[in-house]
């Protein structure tokens, strides 16, 4: 069939003049209040990274307090209290209260703000259309609404450290009864304080996942170009397919129990209080009647999900990346949709397994320890289809496969040490320690995030025409894989040996005595090396930022396919005009024909027709074209 | 490129974008109103006996409320029913019946049911206090019913400045039908037609009082969940009114004069937002007034 051949069977006459309008658009229109699914995906991609960066400053912060609790900070120290109140550091010296603050908005930010809008919103937004040949999104403006949502949900966010009292303090999973009394009574303000802040701020953000996934789900739904049937979509596609899915439906009883939260805290309802509390030696007068476990289901129906929602984006980018540089199909592209849906189901039966400690009983123990070891095979089949997907292939190692590798052991050694905290009884003991941290952030930190600098990597070039220099792209990669283990490998020992995630003090006043040592360092001595790989590390993204600003505007010019992949997004020009392809695409194959036997070169792209002879080879009927 | 099926259905999905876009969305809607639907089996399941109470609002009221909400969703059908036959006379009057049906519900909600619970008092009297009030709570009677325990006097209270003053020691409470009269028996099951306050005043000391507040959210459990519930769900139909007004207006004949199916198919995804409000509706009127 001709590939020119029109999608829409009513062409509107009018089509020419439309187009001959969004070239004329203003300044405003085309970069700022754009309805262009890729200048939204860019948008979201700088507010994700400089949201990163800042998550991580929070925790380079918080690192000093905890490598030299009590000390000054140096030179440093001298300005914060300047930006954030004299009440939060002192001569340099970090209080209780602030240090609380930096950790609940560490975990927001990094999750909420950071991950969410690069890995979910910028990379879908951006590749999503171009990999299925779609013009643009399905309701442009309501992408244009979900950026904005989630800008003035920041906006808020950022707000809250500036407020008396400064931002919220009671973790990131904001815990009542803690969080509906912090920030209330002499010194605060009714709304402007941190917590209600924090509250407000995740309605906006909430609603903009909302928006977000209702538009990924529908425009992969119907936005496909002909022949691209649903087992020929990339993995990328089908890991944003099920992200949308569960943002859309495990977020709204989160929302729920946000607008019962911020009742408790402005309307004095008692959602989550129960009677008989006890204040600052006053009985809080309040009707009670609460539970506070309501809220933490409410919480993890959400929290769970979106740990998945944090991952499978990285997974899809990944798989994209391995096949490109291994010069070969993916291993088992069947198993690996199959298992993506599956963890997508599951995702939303396992959400108890946070809340072992609270005593809910045996039973339903018992239900959720089971369904999260469910949930574990299907993470496994994808890991090892990635794994196995490099045999014997033709390895590239360019800086995106650089990532790409070293996603594999960091994600496979975070998910495997979680399955000791999926047994309730060994959880009873790890539950709120260094060993938790260390789990969860050898999925996101070196796992997600190596992911998404993989995918920046990667599509910088379809983006800009230019690619990112390969020299800086490795010293970016090698320090900071480096120093990603020098922080993490000895939570988990400092977890093993007993140490609370949440103290203030590092640990100083529990482990000084030396008499339990790790490789001949306590507990909390193991404090100054992980704060220096944290500081270093943060040094290590300055070659990341230059290079990444740099090849915008002088990196090596390339041509539309310079990864010589095989996906739709790379027949589009680079960057992609307003409309993104100059033909209408068809696809008349599957995603990764890498090193197809009896073709020149070793990558045909997925709008390149079927010959006879390779039909009659590959012993298929005529091509689905739909 | 243009984006296909705005308005055209797609041959193999047979569904326009904004149709996809709007089940999903109903999809997330029912999960949040499901959030809230089981915090408030929660809260209910944990009430200690006595601590939920029953017929506080005013069921007729709620009955033509749940009637008009039903009426609108007809008449929005028949909008969308005109609009298909391309009569657009008829397609106005009905939008306009359908929009008049939701400010009369939400103005039923707003000036008159909200604010009579804003006006309402109740207080719960401490346990060891309770006999001293039993000529209020007929505790004795309702045990020999089988009936859950009396904890609480409510009626219209007199001196409001009682509630912030800490100088003024007791509540003068002008006493609802129950708390007038406990004993009777005619009292035991909540009745369907409202029952104003009584002339009998009754003196409360705030010594003797755990809580006492109007009917405000932080009343107890049950006003929080209702309180948030129904203004969340008025908030539904306000955003559902102000799209239909939008509908109605001139600037919807000019989309009607050159696309006309384009805004057939607006007030599908419309009216399929209404219908799902008033499904909640159907939940809601149950739970909070029958129940």
């Amino acid at each position: 069939m001709d590939a020119s051949t029109s999608l829409e069977t009513h062409h509107d006459p009018h089509a020419h003049a439309a187009e001959h309008e969004h070239h004329e658009l203003g300044w405003w229109r085309k970069y700022v209040f754009s309805t262009d699914h890729k200048v939204i995906g860019i948008q979201y991609g700088f507010t994700g990274l400089i949201f990163l960066f800042f998550g991580f400053s929070l925790m380079m912060l918080m690192r000093w307090q905890l490598a030299y609790p009590g000390q000054a900070l140096p030179v440093i120290g001298k300005f914060l209290p300047h930006i954030f109140g004299p009440g939060t550091m002192p001569d340099g010296k970090m209080t209780p209260d602030f240090y609380n603050s930096l950790g609940a908005m560490h975990g927001t930010i990094m999750v909420f703000l950071g991950i969410v809008p690069l890995a979910f919103a910028a990379f879908g937004n951006f590749v999503v259309p171009l990999q299925i040949g779609a013009p643009d999104m399905a309701f442009p403006k309501v992408n244009m609404a979900s950026y904005w949502a989630v800008f003035v949900g920041s906006i808020v966010m950022l707000i809250s450290f500036f407020v008396p009292g400064g931002a919220a303090k009671s973790g990131w999973t904001s815990y009542v009864p803690l969080a509906a009394i912090a920030d209330t009574g002499p010194g605060h303000l009714p709304v402007f304080n941190g917590q209600t802040l924090w509250l407000i701020g995740f309605i906006f953000l909430i609603t903009s996942s909302l928006l977000g996934a209702i538009n990924f789900i529908a425009t992969i739904i119907q936005l496909r170009a002909k022949g691209l049937t649903w087992m020929r979509l990339p993995f990328f596609v089908w890991a944003q397919f099920v992200t949308a899915f569960l943002l859309l439906l495990a977020f709204p009883p989160l929302e729920a129990g946000i607008i019962m939260q911020l009742m408790d805290r402005v309307a004095d309802t008692s959602f989550f209080m129960p009677a008989g509390l006890v204040v600052n030696g006053a009985a809080l007068h309040i009707s009670g009647g609460g539970s506070p476990l309501l809220w933490q289901h409410l919480f993890w129906f959400l929290a769970h999900p979106e740990v998945y929602v944090l991952i499978l984006p990285g997974m899809g980018i990944i798989a994209e990346i391995l096949a490109n540089n291994s010069r070969k199909p993916l291993w088992g592209y069947k198993s690996l949709v199959f298992s993506v849906l599956t963890i997508g189901f599951l995702s939303f039966i396992v959400w108890a397994h946070h809340m072992w400690l609270t005593g809910m009983g045996s039973a339903v123990s018992a239900f959720f320890q089971t369904t999260t070891l469910i949930i574990s095979i299907p993470s496994v089949i994808i890991l090892s289809a990635f794994f196995i997907s490099l045999w014997g292939g033709s390895i590239r190692f360019t800086v995106p496969m650089l990532f790409a590798t070293a996603f594999l052991p960091m994600f496979g050694i975070g998910g495997l040490t979680g399955i000791p905290l999926a047994f309730n009884s060994a959880d009873l003991y790890l539950h709120d320690t260094y060993y938790v941290i260390a789990h969860f952030h050898y999925i996101v930190a070196p796992g997600t995030i190596f992911a998404l600098f993989a995918g920046i990597y990667y599509w910088f070039p379809k983006a800009t025409g230019r690619r990112m220099n390969d020299f800086w792209g490795k010293v970016h990669f090698w320090p900071t894989l480096i120093c990603m283990n020098v922080i993490f490998l000895p939570m988990f020992l400092q977890g093993m040996a007993g140490m609370h995630r949440r103290w203030y003090d590092g640990g100083q006043g529990w482990t000084v005595s030396g008499d339990h040592t790790i490789w001949g360092l306590t507990g909390f001595q193991w404090n100054t090396p992980i704060s220096w790989a944290a500081w270093i590390m943060g040094l290590a993204q300055i070659p990341f930022i230059i290079n990444f600003f740099w090849s915008i505007k002088r990196g090596e010019k390339v041509n539309d396919n310079p990864w010589e992949a095989t996906t739709l997004e790379w027949t589009a020009p680079s960057p992609p005009p307003h409309g993104n392809f100059v033909t209408t695409p068809v696809a008349y194959r599957g995603p990764y024909e890498y090193s197809l036997p009896g073709r020149d070169g070793d990558f045909t792209m997925q709008n390149e027709p079927v010959e006879p002879s390779e039909r009659v080879r590959r012993k298929t009927a005529e091509p689905v074209l739909v | 490129m243009e984006i296909p099926y705005t308005v055209s259905t797609r041959p193999d999905t047979g569904l326009w974008n904004a149709k996809v876009g709007i089940w999903l969305f109903l999809a997330s809607e029912v999960m949040l109103f499901g959030g809230l639907f089981s915090a408030y089996i929660f809260l209910r399941l944990d009430a200690p006996p006595g601590m939920w109470p029953h017929g506080l609002l005013n069921v007729p009221v709620g009955t033509m409320n749940t009637a008009i909400l039903i009426m609108s969703s007809v008449t929005v059908v028949l909008a969308w029913a005109a609009l298909k036959m391309r009569k657009y006379r008829a397609y106005w009057w009905y939008m306009l019946a359908t929009i008049l049906c939701g400010v009369i519900f939400l103005t039923v909600k707003l000036v008159y049911e909200w604010p009579q619970k804003f006006d309402h008092f109740g207080a719960y009297i401490k346990p060891e206090e309770l006999g001293k009030y039993e000529q209020y709570l007929g505790n004795e009677h309702a045990a020999a019913k089988g009936l859950p325990p009396r904890l609480e006097v409510t009626g219209h209270l007199h001196n409001r400045a009682a509630l912030n003053d800490p100088n003024i020691k007791e509540y003068e409470v002008a006493l609802d039908p129950l708390n007038a009269d406990p004993s009777n028996p005619a009292m035991d099951r909540p009745h369907f037609f409202y029952m104003p306050p009584t002339d009998k005043i009754a003196t409360i000391e705030k010594a003797d009082v755990q809580y006492a507040t109007m009917f405000l959210p932080k009343h107890s459990a049950y006003f929080a969940s209702y309180f948030t519930i129904t203004g969340l769900h008025g908030m539904h139909v306000l955003g559902g009114v102000l799209v239909f007004i939008y509908m109605w207006l001139p600037v919807s004949k000019r989309l009607y004069q050159r696309n006309p199916e384009h805004l057939a198919n607006r007030v599908e995804v419309a009216g399929l937002f209404w219908h799902f409000v008033d499904l909640i509706w159907i939940f809601v009127f149950p739970l909070f007034y029958l129940l």
